[in-house]
């Protein structure tokens, strides 16, 4: 079996976010990580490597610096490690990465596509569903479990007052959960082979079948108007009392609202 | 693509089980705003099998048409067919706007969807409004009115972005739930209903359902709760929400919880606020032994009115606590109860 780990380097939102003038995200500028949900996905392809014998491959877009996230999951036992870089794919929209993505991974052979459900940056959880459109394959989104059963896939999808057992034939998506897994710490012998693993390099020649007019901010349908830093609506008072004073406070305050 | 061909506000009207979902309702009444800005008309599409007698639900808040696409292989929400629908419909009757909730279905359907006809798609707005792109004049390019303005929050609830697709149509967004206003039902009233079907022959991209399991809770929609009494892991066990549990009956509200609760397994997901939970805006919320990660802010700082209660002085949610106190829940929390409880016997 061969299953490719779509992964992303995410800017740690705990940390600030800086913005270029243009209004897109300036990524050189912060500290990054391994998009928790994708690091998910990529352990639940370990798993499946482990369980039924496969072939993980890694891909990302990104910056050159990106190939970090790519050792990391070399590090952590992935086989390979592809990174998509170009300055025409930059300012893209999920429209567009997904587009660069696909073309990508036209080149590869796979049965099984997995991509964490969102990034911590965008939010969008779009970007899974859109590669498994451009491919013409079907998409299982929020995995919270994912077994294989001969040439399908069994996931339990997850949604807000249920899930779905649902079984698809592979090739097929999947976007991938946080709550799937408790992904594996990386090896110190994982760690050394990763440094010296050779990362493959991509560029926009290297996609197929793409559209120019898809790629980059050129080929992004969405455009920025704004951005800026969320307002927050500030601190109120803030007291420290014992308990019995506490309540009088609260029930004064609660009062005074005429919530009782 | 000639974008003046396209014209209305189509909003994707969400049914599970053929019980319309609140999102929809949410998205004609946001829909009409937009539609009254640019002098169209709202047209709710309604997908799924046998739904058909839920039209009139959908005109009693607001829809001026609606578009029923009835088969049996929409009965439950797959991926395939309901794309499948949606597209149809877009390629059809060609919507200026289409919104679809940001919820698990439809932050699904929604990318599919403008995956195949090509078109942009903002996910999780929180705010839309009718203006001009770019929004002050630009030397060299274009600014045209009646744009679409999709603002949402992005990295973690850190910042906000204004998005718009001034060349594409539909202009696409999902929309957080919880977030826009219905507008007042009206029993009795009608609209346009137009049946339509694509035809839907199953291939590849249909997966197979084998079982559907629901949560079995009996739970009521936080969302909809007036007082919220919400706790997180300072609560410390799953047995000590019963102090949460006894201040919300007394106050008439409702229990819910952060992440960090759904995660240790005290309350189910459907109780949980924040980004990846629900968006609430009650009138009184209690943030309880939470310490306010921003992805739970995101999801409950606009209510009214915030009161925490923390035992971390640094916590960060007395940022954006109306009252915080910094004490000791399980003192603070029965010796409330009782106090309430007197006040309401005292009336």
């Amino acid at each position: 079996m061969k299953i490719v780990v779509c992964i992303k380097q995410v800017p740690d939102t705990k940390g600030g976010v800086k913005f270029n003038p243009d209004g897109t995200l300036d990524r050189a500028a912060m500290m990054t990580i391994m998009n928790p949900d994708d690091k998910a996905g990529l352990e639940a392809a370990l798993r499946l490597k482990e369980q039924y014998g496969a072939e993980v491959t890694v891909i990302t877009m990104g910056l050159p610096k990106a190939e970090d996230v790519l050792r990391e999951a070399l590090a952590m036992g992935a086989d390979k490690g592809i990174l998509v870089t170009d300055r025409v794919l930059g300012g893209a929209d999920t429209w567009a990465t997904s587009q660069t993505l696909a073309g990508a991974i036209r080149n590869l052979e796979y049965d099984l596509i997995i991509t964490g459900r969102q990034a911590i940056d965008g939010d969008t959880a779009q970007v899974g569903p859109q590669i498994s459109e451009h491919l013409d394959i079907p998409v299982i989104s929020y995995a919270q479990k994912i077994q294989i059963e001969g040439d399908s896939v069994i996931v339990e999808r997850q949604y807000d007052d249920r899930y779905h057992v649902l079984k698809a034939k592979m090739p097929c998506l999947i976007t991938a959960l946080a709550e799937l897994n408790e992904p594996r710490y990386m090896t110190p012998g994982g760690i050394f082979d990763a440094c010296k693993a050779e990362i493959t390099v991509w560029g926009r020649a290297d996609l197929k079948d793409v559209e120019d007019s898809n790629l980059g901010l050129k080929g992004s349908p969405t455009q920025i108007a704004k951005a800026s830093d969320k307002v927050r609506k500030g601190a109120g008072e803030k007291v420290t009392l014992d308990a019995s004073e506490s309540v009088d406070y609260i029930v004064g305050k609660l009062k005074e609202k005429h919530v009782i | 693509m000639n974008l003046a061909e396209y014209k209305g506000v189509y909003v994707f009207a969400q049914q599970v089980d053929n019980v319309i979902n609140s999102i929809a309702f949410e998205l004609i009444g946001k829909g009409k705003d937009l539609a009254e800005a640019l002098g169209t008309e709202v047209t709710a599409v309604l997908v799924g099998s046998d739904v058909k007698g839920l039209a009139d639900e959908l005109a009693a808040y607001g829809a001026d048409k609606v578009i029923v696409v009835d088969d049996p292989e929409l009965k439950e929400y797959r991926t395939e067919p309901y794309a499948h629908a949606l597209s149809s419909v877009i390629e059809k009757f060609k919507p200026e706007i289409f919104l679809v909730g940001a919820t698990a279905i439809g932050r699904d359907l929604g990318p599919r969807v403008s995956a195949r006809i090509h078109t942009g798609l903002t996910a999780d707005c929180t705010q839309l409004e009718i203006g001009d792109f770019p929004i002050n004049p630009v030397p060299g390019k274009e600014q045209k009115p009646n744009q679409l303005l999709m603002t949402r929050p992005a990295f973690g609830g850190n910042t906000i972005a204004t998005i718009a697709c001034p060349d594409f149509r539909p202009q696409m967004a999902t929309v957080r739930p919880g977030v826009m206003q219905k507008r007042e039902k009206v029993e009795g009233a009608k609209a346009e209903v137009i049946e339509f079907n694509p035809g839907f022959t199953p291939d590849h991209k249909y997966v197979e359902i084998m079982e559907v399991v629901k949560a079995v809770s009996d739970v009521v929609d936080i969302m909809d709760a007036k007082i919220l009494v919400s706790g997180g892991r300072g609560v410390g066990s799953a047995e000590n929400f019963k102090l949460l549990e006894d201040l919300a009956e007394v106050l008439g509200g409702q229990v819910s919880c952060s992440r960090a609760v759904v995660d240790a397994g005290w309350k189910v997901k459907d109780l949980q606020v924040g980004q990846t939970g629900k968006t609430v805006r009650p009138n009184l919320y209690f943030a309880v032994g939470i310490s306010g990660a921003i992805q739970h802010l995101a999801g409950m700082e606009e209510s009214d009115i915030i009161i925490a209660i923390n035992k971390d002085e640094t916590a960060p949610i007395f940022d954006v606590a109306d009252y915080g106190i910094v004490g000791d829940l399980n003192k603070i929390l029965p010796a409330l109860t009782e106090k309430l409880k007197a006040e309401k016997a005292a009336k």
